[in-house]
């Protein structure tokens, strides 16, 4: 039921702000569903493939989308996940933690200011 | 398009990767922005940005796997109930105004970020907080 209330959240953060639902998912996941910080961001990354997925398939078949563009910096963000996540397998759980802190208070700036 | 154009998205890409990776967000905190600096509009650029999220997520999730990170049940109800959400958001997006959205989000993003901050300033006094985990 908690999971429930995670993914529809993320999902209407979202539509209104054409981010992805992660930077919800991976707080709620910690503070809601009691997960370790690295379990979260895991898990968050596989939930976000399966919503883009659906993304993808939408804008897909309206036409929207610019395939050359999506893989010119698509395939770069690939490969920079990879270094990321193999990167973050060596750092304290707290590190994490706070720096993820960190990136939410400078989107919160961001919305204030934009 | 330039070389330094392509050079620059190139390495916006792989920045919004690495944070993605890090963070376990998709990345399209700097997508969005990287092509709409390409020229495309905004709806062509949040469409596209999911494309590129896409590889982004997949290769993320699937390294967290190698590591024994990821919990594929729960990715997938939070991913899958998360695709009903954005209908529901999209609703919400055509009756409230975008500057009062803009404000109440900002709000909660910064008491979701201090309850992040006093968890892990808990932990760290406490030891380690989570079984199994540095």
């Amino acid at each position: 039921m908690r999971l429930v209330a995670i993914g529809l959240a993320a999902g209407v953060f979202a539509a209104l702000f054409g981010v992805g639902g992660g930077i919800l998912v991976v707080p709620l996941l910690i503070l809601v569903a009691s997960l370790p910080p690295r379990i979260a961001t895991a898990t968050s990354l596989g939930a976000i493939g399966i919503t883009a997925l659906a993304g993808v398939i939408v804008y897909g078949v309206r036409g929207e989308i610019d395939p050359a563009y999506g893989a010119l910096v698509g395939l770069p963000g690939a490969a920079g996940a990879l270094l990321g996540s193999t990167l973050q397998q060596r750092l304290r759980t707290t590190t994490i933690t706070y720096g993820f802190a960190l990136l939410l208070t400078a989107l919160g700036i961001w919305l204030f200011v934009t | 398009m330039s070389t330094t154009t392509i050079a620059l998205a190139l390495l916006l890409g792989f920045a919004a990767g690495v944070c993605a990776g890090l963070f376990g967000v998709g990345g399209g905190i700097l997508f969005v922005p990287t092509l709409v600096a390409l020229g495309l509009g905004q709806v062509e650029a949040q469409a596209t940005s999911l494309l590129a999220i896409l590889p982004t997520a997949a290769v993320g999730a699937w390294n967290q796997r190698r590591y024994g990170n990821l919990q594929a049940r729960t990715a997938l109800i939070v991913g899958l109930v998360s695709v009903a959400g954005v209908e529901l958001g999209a609703r919400i997006a055509t009756s409230v105004p975008e500057h009062v959205l803009r404000r109440v989000f900002a709000v909660l993003l910064f008491a979701v970020a201090a309850q992040l901050a006093w968890r892990a300033y808990r932990s760290s006094r406490r030891g380690s907080h989570y079984p199994g985990t540095r």
